[in-house]
């Protein structure tokens, strides 16, 4: 078992326009990004569980050119309402580290 | 054909080496974004640009008259950051000026993508508005909106190339237009169009090292494209090309145009050079149900804030609970003068929370920002300063640091950020017509038939 933090080479997130987020998660090389997908940690239950948001809107995509895998989920708020802390999205990749493959 | 897209966005920058290298093989088009909808809906509401003038005059000056002297139209997208008229006017405001200074003389298209309540309120009640997300469109938050603006595609970029503009300036539009408009005219596939567009509209960042501040070329052929950075420093890699292809889109495979849509399943990706990157096999549906991406924004109050960090960590354990009291007292001191409708007082919280997380190294004091949104500026200075002086003297059992429990960067403390907005729409509209929200001006500038004399 290992860390996906230690697994991926790129671990980011930003928003696809005000009312979703984007996370894509990407390895050096197909060996990294299979086990990853084979493992299945990475699912939409586990992203509702991180993210609090519901299973039913995560939407999960292998991207294997790149070897990377893309989660986007809906923004709990709209990208700059009250309670606000990040606008642009770009520091919500973080509970995607601990995530054990 | 050649197209250069100079930077992420007008104003973010680029280097005058990589500048001069673009021009060594004259382009056909030059292109750059304006703008984003990633810094929030307060640049759309106040109607003022994220990026300043200084920024943008400077990539302007070194950029327009080497563009017009290749003969290469200049398409800004999105301009002004937001897109609006107003943002629009700063920047032909802008253009104007170096105009001036340089002895520079073009025809300018502006292309206007305002559109009025009365348009929204009729594609609402015609059920011809979809949500894009988790914000419903209601004839309330229509009529609550301070300024809504339509995504205009290529359309209104192309009728404004073939007047013959050499300068086009466009409102809110989708960041791909601006490059896939003039590869569209010239009748080079969409799909190709389209996936170019997408890639380089963000200047540099397909390459390595990555930028969002620096030239990408592109090269548009009948059966693919090719991307090579103008920076001899920097190189597409397949990898870069095609993790850029999925930068902030929510499927890597899809691209959503007002045109149609973008399918990259088959798209196959070759490095053909040290610093080229060759991209085929894209595929374009047009779609029978044109639509325009509506984004209006509505005033959500009037913003005052506090910095303040804590150090003693008796005081940080019980902020939950000096924070409650601190919002009780200001209740209780604006009795009769403010309902609890008339603001919102909150607190973000930084350090306490990094502690239990898996990065950086643990922090010892606790950041702060005391937080007010209300309904006048007045209201909003008045909880602020009672929130903020309660919470720097308030007492608990075994406080030792009794003189103070905030230790405040500034003075003053107190900072003003004026009214601020909220997204109201962020819709998709179907259109009878790609052009419907868009309207074309046309300036002389400079020469003999100088429209502003």
């Amino acid at each position: 078992m290992t860390r996906l933090v230690d697994l991926a080479t790129v671990v980011r997130s930003k928003n696809a326009g005000p009312l979703w987020l984007t996370l894509d998660i990407m390895f050096d090389g197909e060996k990294d990004y299979s086990l990853a997908l084979n493992s299945e940690a990475i699912n939409a239950t586990k992203i509702a569980e991180l993210y609090g948001v519901p299973a039913e809107k995560v939407s999960i995509i292998p991207y294997p050119i790149v070897n990377s895998i893309k989660i986007t989920i809906p923004r709990k708020l709209v990208s700059g309402s009250l309670g606000e802390t990040d606008v642009y999205g770009c520091q919500q990749y973080t509970p995607l580290f601990s995530v054990m493959i | 054909m050649k197209l250069l897209s100079l930077s992420g966005i007008l104003g973010y920058g680029f280097s005058e080496e990589a500048l001069k290298n673009a021009f060594i093989e004259p382009p056909d088009f030059v292109g750059v974004d304006g703008g984003s909808v990633d810094p929030g809906p307060y640049y759309l509401g106040k109607g003022v640009s994220f990026t300043t003038r200084d920024c943008v005059k400077r990539d302007v000056s070194l950029s327009l008259a080497p563009s017009l002297k290749a003969r290469a139209p200049y398409i800004v997208g999105t301009a002004g950051g937001s897109g609006s008229a107003v943002h629009l006017e700063w920047l032909r405001d802008i253009f104007l000026e170096v105009a001036k200074e340089q002895g520079l003389s073009f025809k300018m298209a502006l292309i206007y993508t305002d559109v009025d309540k009365p348009y929204v309120l009729q594609k609402l009640r015609e059920g011809r508005v979809t949500a894009l997300g988790d914000l419903p469109l209601t004839e309330k938050s229509v009529t609550d909106s301070c300024r809504i603006v339509s995504q205009v595609g290529v359309s209104p970029i192309i009728e404004a190339l073939k007047a013959g503009a050499d300068v086009v300036l466009s409102g809110r539009s989708c960041d791909t237009a601006i490059f896939a408009a003039p590869c569209i005219m010239k009748g080079y596939d969409p799909a190709l169009a389209f996936h170019m567009a997408k890639i380089m509209e963000c200047g540099s960042m397909c390459a390595e090292p990555i930028s969002a501040a620096d030239i990408m070329q592109g090269v548009i052929e009948k059966d693919y494209f090719e991307l090579t950075p103008a920076n001899p420093n920097r190189r597409c890699t397949v990898r870069n090309v095609a993790a850029h292809t999925m930068y902030e889109q929510s499927n890597p495979y899809m691209i959503y145009e007002p045109d149609g849509v973008i399918n990259l399943i088959d798209s196959q990706y070759e490095q053909v050079g040290e610093r080229t990157v060759r991209v085929s096999k894209s595929r374009f549906t047009p779609t029978d149900k044109p639509t325009l991406k509506l984004e209006g924004v509505r005033p959500m109050g009037f913003r005052s804030m506090a910095v303040a960090g804590i150090k003693d960590p008796e005081t940080i354990k019980r902020i939950d609970e000096i924070f409650e009291g601190v919002c009780a007292f200001v209740r209780e001191n604006t009795r009769g003068l403010l309902s609890a409708d008339d603001y919102k007082l909150s607190l973000h919280k930084y350090g306490t929370a990094l502690t239990k997380d898996c990065c950086s190294e643990i922090t010892h004091d606790l950041g702060l920002i005391i937080d007010v949104v209300a309904k006048t500026e007045e209201s909003s200075s008045f909880v602020l300063s009672l929130a903020r002086s309660r919470m720097l003297h308030y007492d608990y059992k075994g406080r030792k640091g009794t003189a103070g429990n905030l230790a405040f960067p500034f003075s003053p403390s107190d900072i003003h950020l004026g009214e601020v907005f909220e997204y109201s729409i962020y819709h998709l509209a179907e259109v009878n017509s790609l052009l419907e929200t868009s309207e074309i001006h046309y300036i002389n500038v400079g020469g003999a038939n100088d429209t502003l004399g």
